[in-house]
């Protein structure tokens, strides 16, 4: 492996950036471009009181792209407000998940981060409602494929992305944080009631603390995408930097991660946020979750895969073994989301009767 | 500073296939590597006027055009554009490559600089004040444009993007090759019969395609913001008598703003330096068909 990429350090020590000449600025906004944590690094380093110490150019990227982030969070708050004019009457809140949870209550990660759809998480029981409702209001189903139909609504744990039909905006609809093919299942009913409510946010709850990073690690640590790999484990370490203040965090996080059987994805999250932005853990939160850790040679493996993927992807990242690592993890990420059976079935079926149709966004 | 007309025909395509070649682009800094003969020729001719930077420089875009490899590689060669390694257009064919870093450069510019609010626009300065001429294609609006500063002795700004910087209001230049389209490309090299134009690239989406240099004059001075002076709409329509129809500020604001890259993106701020614009340039609706009484037109603004 490469020495430690320049955003990795600068992410962990911002005060690193005053000793950058011209070529490392350069090469500095390009991982963090390729990252897509350009507008995060700003934030990061205005919150550290170094902003006004970065050279014009680079800093004028960063004001590029916090011009488009201010936009962004602007532009979710609208949505999200039109999401819940939307469910108006159906007596459920919205319950925004990750990206849109982060804006809409200004906590750490939320500024600056970009991302293209918002999550919800509504009962499965009232799902029907949901969908009908949004799609009064001009959001359509983007996936039309039968097939793709059938994979959304009976193996996963969230309807096919919907489009609002003018404003273009995503919205994906979970009753679940991962699908129902998946070995774990976590409750979506004790998320749902651990709840909190938005200030000046009327009908909109995120996910409690502990919740929120459970899920933010789930998230990251099932799939087989990790094209914004870094920026999800950033999410995580600021999370835990934000709530780890609170000692009660802590003490409920292991628990609460036992009973929704996500203790596998927390034990990955806190490693890899330590390893790679020396996020401080607890030793006593390590110790339990002891038992959660992979067999010594599987975790091996795992640090050699995820020490790769979760770099920017970008040439100065990462060896020639990166472009394996991202592909074990993609079929990791398949694996995890089906039993094998069914995974086959699947794969088969993208692989033969899918391409005979003009082809849709893959599912 | 040293221009990139130090280089030799056989360095400018060494530093593009090797290191890449740091080029001053007014406002901004390009790094381009390519090891594709077209785009070397064309850049040696078109940029030859062009500040060369060190391979250390910060560089706000960084650029590749090569040609990608698959089968097709020996039937019909294509190009590629990576933004920093990741590609974001369709390939294209391999003569259109030179284009190709032109429109490539413009949408970087375009899609990121975000503390200006950007016209698809001309612009071009005459005394401290500069014309923006914000047009659909086929209006005529680069012909004109290459008209006024190959003959006109207006200053290039840019042919095709407007800068508003978003703290002062005041024009930021990017003179750059000017785009010439079909016709217009004959019509040029009779009107400014000293013009350096790009061989002509045919079957582009935008049809027959060449560049013409931007005057020296206008890259030694890409420093030099300039004030909005006039808002003016062309229109090219064959046989038609010149007219110069005032426009109510409030048509200006709107028809600009539906001609701006980032103006929703840019919110309040963007309304704001739009306003500036017309509060200070009049807006003109223009329609013309020889050039030569075009060109008397705006000499005649540009005295008044």
């Amino acid at each position: 492996m490469n020495d430690v990429p320049l955003l990795l350090q600068a992410l962990r020590r911002p005060a690193l950036v005053v000793t950058l000449d011209d070529a490392a600025w350069d090469l500095l906004l390009r991982q963090a471009g390729a990252a897509n944590l350009m507008a995060t690094l700003g934030h990061l380093l205005d919150e550290h009181g170094l902003f006004a110490r970065v050279p014009a150019r680079p800093r004028e990227h960063l004001d590029w792209a916090g011009m488009l982030a201010r936009r962004h969070r602007q532009a979710v708050r609208w949505e999200v407000r039109l999401i819940r004019q939307a469910l108006d009457g159906l007596g459920i809140p919205v319950l925004l998940l990750k990206g849109a949870a982060y804006s809409i209550t200004g906590l750490p990660p939320g500024r600056g981060r970009l991302f293209s759809d918002i999550d919800i998480l509504v009962p499965e029981a009232r799902l029907a409602e949901a969908e009908a409702a949004l799609m009064l209001a001009g959001w359509a189903a983007t996936h039309h494929d039968a097939y793709d139909q059938r994979y959304y609504r009976e193996w996963m744990h969230e309807l096919p992305p919907m489009q609002h039909l003018r404003r273009e905006s995503m919205i994906d609809v979970h009753h679940a944080i991962l699908p129902k093919t998946a070995s774990a299942r976590p409750d979506s009913a004790l998320l749902r009631a651990a709840s909190l409510p938005v200030a000046g946010e009327p009908e909109v709850r995120v996910l409690a603390p502990a919740d929120m990073l459970l899920h933010s690690a789930v998230h990251l640590f099932s799939d087989g995408e990790y094209r914004n790999g870094l920026r999800d484990l950033v999410d995580i370490h600021r999370l835990l930097e934000h709530f780890g203040t609170d000692a009660r965090f802590w003490a409920q996080l292991v628990p609460r991660a036992r009973q929704l059987e996500l203790t596998r994805p927390l034990f990955y999250a806190l490693r890899y946020a330590a390893m790679l932005l020396g996020t401080n853990v607890p030793a006593g939160v390590t110790d339990e979750l002891a038992d959660a850790a992979p067999a010594p040679t599987l975790l091996a493996l795992m640090d050699a895969l995820f020490r790769r993927a979760l770099l920017p992807e970008h040439d100065s990242c990462g060896d020639w073994l990166s472009p394996l690592a991202r592909f074990l993890l993609y079929v990791r990420g398949n694996w995890l989301r089906m039993p094998p059976l069914l995974l086959a079935r699947h794969l088969f079926h993208k692989a033969t009767l899918s391409l005979r149709k003009p082809r849709q966004e893959a599912a | 500073m040293t221009a990139v007309a130090s280089l030799s025909p056989a360095q400018l395509r060494a530093a593009l296939a090797g290191p890449g070649l740091t080029l001053g682009t007014g406002r901004f800094t390009t790094r381009l590597h390519s090891p594709i003969a077209s785009v070397a020729d064309s850049i040696g001719l078109l940029y030859a006027d062009y500040p060369l930077l060190d391979d250390t420089a910060f560089a706000d875009f960084h650029l590749q055009l090569t040609r990608p490899l698959t089968h097709r590689r020996w039937l019909k060669p294509q190009v590629t554009l990576l933004y920093d390694g990741r590609s974001l257009f369709r390939p294209l064919p391999l003569d259109q490559a030179y284009p190709m870093f032109e429109w490539g450069l413009n949408w970087c510019v375009s899609s990121r600089a975000n503390r200006y609010l950007i016209v698809h626009a001309a612009v071009v300065e005459k005394n401290g004040r500069a014309a923006i001429l914000p047009a659909p294609p086929g209006s005529g609006k680069s012909t004109l444009c290459a008209a006024l500063v190959g003959r006109g002795g207006w200053r290039l700004l840019s042919d095709e993007l407007t800068m508003v910087r978003l703290d002062d209001g005041l024009l930021v230049p990017l003179p750059r090759p000017v785009s010439l389209k079909n016709g217009a490309i004959d019509v040029i090299r009779a009107y400014v019969p000293d013009a350096t134009l790009s061989p002509p690239v045919t079957d582009t989406v935008k049809g027959t395609v060449a560049h013409m240099k931007a005057p020296g004059t206008s890259v030694a001075r890409a420093g030099e913001t300039a004030l909005p002076g006039w808002v003016i709409f062309p229109r090219y329509q064959a046989g038609a008598e010149l007219t110069a129809q005032p426009l109510a500020r409030a048509d200006t604001f709107m028809e600009l703003a539906a001609n701006c890259f980032n103006y929703s993106l840019l919110a309040a701020a963007g309304f704001e330096a739009l306003a500036g614009v017309v509060e200070s340039a009049p807006g003109w609706r223009f329609t013309y068909s020889v050039l030569d009484e075009a060109l008397a037109f705006f000499d005649g603004l540009a005295r008044s």
